[in-house]
């Protein structure tokens, strides 16, 4: 079933960038499956109460990616799927970046990187003051992590023992220009991670039980990182692992045979 | 002001004066007790920004994120998602240049009601030089959207803005001074938001000023009397959104308008009022601020050397009214 979903968000993802021939094509198809195990199997969220004050916090702290959360968000039922065919077009709320203050279920405004985990160290510590227990999930970017700001919000969610913080890595080795490794090497990552104080899991980003085990394993007394190795344009061949569909539209031919490839 | 104008030329004036960021910490205090929403987030800063009784009080409340303002901008947004009131106390310089974006983005953008307290504002720092020296803070912060900037001039104003800060729910930046000023506001009336008093009237030319350099008008405008120039005396405690209506008042009614802050000239509160002046009632100005990396020197020192004080507002009084 998480299956069929994604294959639907990545076909929403090809159709929206096509309307409005602007988007991230390449992270959007990475980071699907990680949106739609969260949104369909794991967070406690209700499009009928968006500010329900113990839902769960998602964060996408790789903002450019809107239009793989607007296509999870529409499916889910926060904004209608028709409006999707607005996205960045004038006056449209669906902005290339998310927007708190217009879309329901966007909790903050990202798209300057480094901004969601610290964000969500913020969210995690008020769950705790405030006893409420909700959970908070920051997806950011592998490249992104070249930002400080990140490693200061891994030091403070290490040091006080964020167990009821999840922050997911679309570890997809490919950053706008080059491949993460050669342009500021993130390697070894998971050891990061476990040095700033965080319990580290290593798994397939596209692989829904392995995702779903991870995001509701018990906890560890510690954030818990996850490391989701994918393919930056994952499910469409011509796309898959290659750095010049960082934010490439794709020609109406190549529309329809990403198409076809997504409907297999 | 009973205090001769000549003794405050030279700051921090010593007799007759009140700290603004013990009044900011003993509202906070007040107010943390009756509403558990309020938070404390700093950066290592919990004694520069007097919030030790805080944190003896609340110290699950005290969120100290360490040497990492990007971060502590960050969290002060997470938690105000998560339905708390977070004060951010952080030496202003820091807060406001490390964090720009922060402020910008999470905060501002997302229309999160985070409390941003500039401590040791302006000169502060004096000796310890321009990196320690916040004054591009009003400069920075006037440009961004849906964030108002509000810089109390003595402790009664202080106690009331963070009050107003509180029931507000709109992300705002309270600039909290540092060195002792003589009181200018009266207990009862002392701050509303988004106005601007007239703390003395006057015909020929107008002073406007905020935050530390009030009182300083004040002094001027004794000292403009002595000469038979009236000068009216305009406490601006909201920079943003700007009281135009005051400021056009003294365009039309007076012969000219100085200006003094202590901050760069470039887009601070001179940069304000030539905004609506130049629309409305085009007059003479003089912008009095701070102009280039300061040389080395304690807080009077600087302060008297960019000419923030009673003879150097008197002076530039005396170029439009003369």
């Amino acid at each position: 079933m998480l299956a069929d979903i994604a294959r639907a968000v990545r076909r929403s993802v090809v159709r929206t960038i096509d309307a409005a021939r602007a988007g991230h094509i390449g992270g959007d198809l990475s980071v699907t499956d990680i949106l739609t195990t969260l949104f369909f199997s794991v967070l406690d969220v209700d499009a009928a109460a968006p500010l329900k004050p113990e839902r769960d916090r998602f964060i996408l702290s790789k903002g450019h990616c809107a239009a793989a959360l607007y296509s999870v968000l529409a499916l889910r039922g926060f904004i209608p799927e028709e409006e999707l065919a607005t996205f960045m077009q004038p006056l449209s709320r669906l902005n290339g970046h998310p927007n708190r203050r217009k879309i329901p279920g966007v909790e903050a405004n990202t798209g300057p990187l480094g901004h969601g985990l610290p964000i969500g160290v913020g969210s995690a510590v008020a769950s705790k003051l405030s006893g409420t227990g909700w959970r908070t999930f920051v997806v950011l970017g592998d490249g992104e992590l070249q930002e400080g700001s990140n490693w200061e919000a891994a030091m403070a969610a290490g040091h006080r023992k964020l167990d009821n913080l999840c922050a997911i890595v679309d570890r997809n080795r490919l950053q706008q220009g080059a491949r993460t490794e050669d342009t500021n090497a993130l390697d070894p990552l998971a050891d990061k991670w476990t040095s700033f104080g965080w319990e580290t899991i290593e798994l397939d980003g596209h692989d829904h039980a392995a995702l779903h085990a991870a995001f509701t394993a018990p906890s560890a007394g510690k954030p818990r990182a996850i490391i989701a190795n994918t393919l930056k344009g994952k499910g469409v061949s011509f796309i898959e692992d290659r750095v010049e569909w960082h934010h490439k539209v794709p020609s109406a031919e190549q529309v329809v045979i990403a198409l076809e490839e997504l409907s297999a | 002001m009973n205090a001769p104008a000549a003794s405050l030329a030279t700051a921090p004036a010593k007799a007759e004066s009140f700290d603004c960021r013990q009044a900011f910490a003993d509202e906070l205090m007040t107010i943390a007790k009756a509403d558990p929403r309020i938070v404390a987030v700093c950066n290592d800063s919990v004694g520069s920004s007097n919030l030790n009784a805080f944190q003896k009080a609340f110290p699950d409340r005290l969120i100290n994120v360490g040497i990492a303002e990007q971060n502590m901008v960050g969290v002060a947004a997470g938690l105000a998602n998560g339905g708390f009131v977070p004060f951010v106390c952080c030496a202003s310089p820091f807060l406001t240049g490390r964090a720009l974006e922060q402020i910008k983005a999470d905060v501002a953008y997302n229309n999160y009601h985070v409390v941003l307290c500039g401590m040791s504002p302006g000169m502060s720092y004096g000796e310890l030089g321009p990196t320690h020296h916040s004054i591009e803070d009003l400069s920075w912060l006037r440009a961004i959207t849906d964030l108002s900037i509000v810089v109390p001039a003595d402790p009664n104003q202080t106690r009331a803005a963070v009050r107003w800060a509180v029931d507000s729910g709109l992300p705002s930046f309270l600039r909290i001074g540092r060195f002792k000023v003589p009181s200018v506001s009266t207990e009862g009336d002392a701050f509303a938001y988004g106005r601007v008093d007239r703390i003395r009237d006057g015909s020929d030319v107008t002073l406007v000023a905020t935050g530390v350099m009030v009182s300083r008008a004040l002094a001027a405008a004794e000292l403009l009397g002595a000469r038979g120039i009236s000068a009216r005396v305009l406490n601006v405690s909201t920079i943003k959104p700007l009281d135009e209506a005051e400021i056009i008042a003294a365009a039309r009614e007076t012969r000219g308008i100085v200006t003094a802050e202590e901050a760069m000239v470039e887009g601070g509160l001179g940069a304000a009022v030539s905004q609506v002046v130049v629309r409305h009632a085009p007059v003479l100005m003089r912008l009095l601020g701070v102009r280039g990396f300061a040389p080395t020197g304690d807080t009077g020192f600087l302060l008297d050397h960019f000419g923030l004080n009673a003879e150097g507002i008197a002076a530039a009084a005396l170029e439009i009214a003369g």
